[in-house]
């Protein structure tokens, strides 16, 4: 813990090949991961690749069993949620922990309504919900309404905004854009460049390397558990995290298997082969971070 | 909120309003309401017995079907709770009669003041309550199962404990013991305005429904209740004791439980073990009715109230109209049907008006 030498500050988090088992079943080894005020650290992998597990023990559902976790320096072991909240560390999940029959203010506040006495005080947390949208600019209709009739990135931005309005300074946001059309991710890609401004450290999740290189600052993979690089943005050129993303080797692997079985699969397989031929050449036109 | 002005052109609309926001009427503010069918209905209904039945037109029988609705609408106010919270109690009909069985027996039996069998009721309906909600969140078996178990025990019991007891099917007259005048007075009075008598339950059933609406609506505990039964998960993970809430959901079940079996001994001075069977079901209707829906996360009390009151209303009106009173649970059962698809057409729109 000492002898670590500080880049700038403390980072917010830090974990130090930290790793879980379940039993028997290494489910991630030797991960290390920084996340400073005002960075966004992305964290890529396909399906399995120990993602979900990786978010459990930053959020604190799990504890890790190697390595290290720190936060602001202090070495930390979390046994639930509620500690990891009150060390400033919150998660956005996938379901985004809304219940979409309720009023959008009341799902802001929910496990955290402001009373008056005995009673809530409706209309401060109206109009605070309704003030603290509008700094995230969504400039929403009617709080009133149900959240569960907002579209999927509004959704995402009220969940990320009650976050960030309950003092989160770390905000894991947990595949955001999985669900969403192009349009849509691109609202939350925003969001998430606003809470970096706002000074938070975020940790985004995503299997999508084009929506994370344009916002992120560092960008960890991870494969079937394990770490298979650690990069600053200046480190790595959108088209090498696509290619480390996408295995280029294994893309081949698959065209091979799908041209010996002929027929259609012949097709699929020599459109494939030019996908990983063109790995490397500029075909997306993401637009770049300001 | 704002929708007093129409729109006329001049200066610009208050910060409040929106251009996005396509002018709603007060009459679909309204009709998002989860009530407003029940009370359409209720309208409907009131009309329908008016006209033909000219009995149903004396202020006495507004007064008789006040007090049948109460009965039923005291324990929907608590069914209706529990039913937003996301869960059942099948037991809730059987348990208004062990509640009153329970009391009646514990005071006779060791020769107590009746309200030391009133408290103990108490204490046991709770327990009851408990043990179902215990059940329901630690197993994560649906409350239908666990409460139809419970159910079916306490179903037993009222009877068999009754009979190993007394000797009967029904308990001992208490009417000339310690603290009947008292406690009937609580539970089972009436007053007169005019020349209309008027049961004393009218005034608990709309002081439980003025309780219950405002902890829905108004404070932390409401805001739980709609989010537990909405969302578990979503609940737990911002921090919603969703376990406490359900198990209290249960108790406020029992306590009301507790309340209507109370009713019940002193107002009829002894009880029957077989009663209470299939008053669950209309407990349940009435909630649902009155805009609940089955799965949780969206009602309101007050439409639990209005669904009671028809259930009132249809029950008496078929007599006042002199209609063969099979017919009633016919009737209730369109009701039924008639409110749930409503309520999911409601909940549709709810959940997806983009």
């Amino acid at each position: 813990m000492t002898a670590v030498v500080p880049e700038t500050a403390t980072p917010l988090v830090r974990l130090t090949d930290a790793g879980k088992n379940y039993g028997n079943i290494i489910a991630l080894r030797g991960v290390t991961l920084e996340v400073s005020g005002g960075e966004v650290t992305c964290v890529l992998g396909d399906n399995g690749a120990g993602k979900s597990t990786l978010i459990k023990i930053i959020a604190g559902l799990h504890e890790h069993t190697s390595g290290s976790y720190e936060v602001e320096g202090e070495a930390v072991h979390f046994s639930s949620p509620r500690e990891a909240l009150d060390h400033g560390i919150a998660t956005v999940y996938q379901d985004l922990a809304v219940v979409p029959l309720m009023p959008v203010w009341r799902n802001f506040f929910l496990g955290n309504e402001v009373r008056k006495g005995l009673r809530m005080d409706i209309g401060f947390m109206r109009e605070t919900t309704k003030k603290e949208l509008l700094d995230m600019g969504i400039d929403l209709r009617d709080v009133d309404q149900p959240i569960g009739t907002l579209s999927g990135g509004e959704r995402q931005c009220v969940a990320i905004s009650r976050a960030v309005y309950f003092g989160a300074k770390v905000l894991i946001l947990d595949e955001p854009t999985a669900a969403l059309g192009v349009k849509q991710s691109g609202v939350v890609l925003r969001y998430i460049l606003q809470a970096r401004e706002r000074g938070l450290g975020v940790i985004f999740i995503t299997h999508n390397p084009h929506h994370a290189y344009p916002v992120g600052d560092r960008f960890l993979l991870l494969k079937r558990g394990q770490s298979i690089g650690y990069y600053r943005k200046s480190e790595i050129s959108r088209d090498e995290l696509t290619a480390l993303m996408a295995g280029g080797a294994e893309l081949e692997e698959l065209s091979h298997e799908l041209e010996s079985a002929g027929g259609a699969s012949a097709d699929a397989a020599k459109i494939l082969g030019e996908e990983v031929h063109d790995l490397g050449i500029d075909r997306v036109s993401t637009k770049e971070a300001p | 909120m704002s929708s007093t002005l129409e729109t006329r052109p001049g200066p610009p609309p208050p910060a409040a309003s929106d251009e996005r926001v396509a002018r709603q009427s007060p009459l679909s503010r309204l009709l998002a309401r989860p009530e407003v069918g029940a009370l359409v209905g209720a309208i409907l209904i009131y009309i329908v017995f008016f006209i033909v039945a000219p009995p149903f037109r004396q202020p006495e029988s507004l007064s008789s079907v006040l007090y049948v609705s109460s009965t039923f609408g005291i324990m929907a106010v608590a069914v209706a709770l529990l039913m937003i919270g996301g869960e059942f109690d099948l037991s809730a009909g059987v348990a208004v009669t062990s509640s009153a069985l329970f009391a009646s027996m514990f005071a006779y039996q060791f020769t107590l003041n009746l309200w030391v069998g009133v408290a103990a009721a108490l204490v046991f309906a709770l327990l009851v309550g408990f043990i179902n909600g215990y059940l329901v969140v630690k197993t994560g078996i649906p409350s239908f199962l666990v409460t139809l178990g419970t159910f079916f025990m306490l179903r037993g019991l009222n009877l068999a404990l009754t009979k190993a007891v007394t000797g009967n099917v029904a308990t001992n007259d208490v009417s000339n013991m310690d603290g009947f005048d008292s406690a009937q007075k609580v539970f089972a009075s009436s007053f007169t305005i005019g020349n209309v008598s008027i049961r004393i339950t009218l005034l608990w059933w709309i002081l439980f429904v003025a309780i219950g609406t405002w902890l829905l609506l108004r404070t932390r505990l409401g805001n739980w209740i709609f989010a537990v039964g909405g969302s578990a998960p979503s609940s737990r993970a911002v921090g919603v004791p969703v376990n406490k809430v359900k198990i209290g959901l249960f108790m406020g079940v029992g306590f009301l439980a507790w309340f209507m079996g109370m009713h019940n001994l002193f107002a009829f001075n002894t009880v029957q073990s077989g009663g209470g069977l299939g008053n669950e079901f209309i407990y349940i209707v009435a909630a649902v009715v009155g805009g609940c829906l089955l799965t949780g996360g969206y009602g309101s009390v007050i439409g639990a109230a209005i669904g009671a009151f028809i259930f009132g209303m249809t029950n008496l009106g078929i007599v006042y109209a002199g209609w063969d009173p099979d017919w009633f649970y016919f009737f209730l059962g369109a009701l039924l049907l008639g409110a749930i698809l409503l309520n999911s057409f409601v909940r549709k729109r709810a959940e997806a008006m983009r």
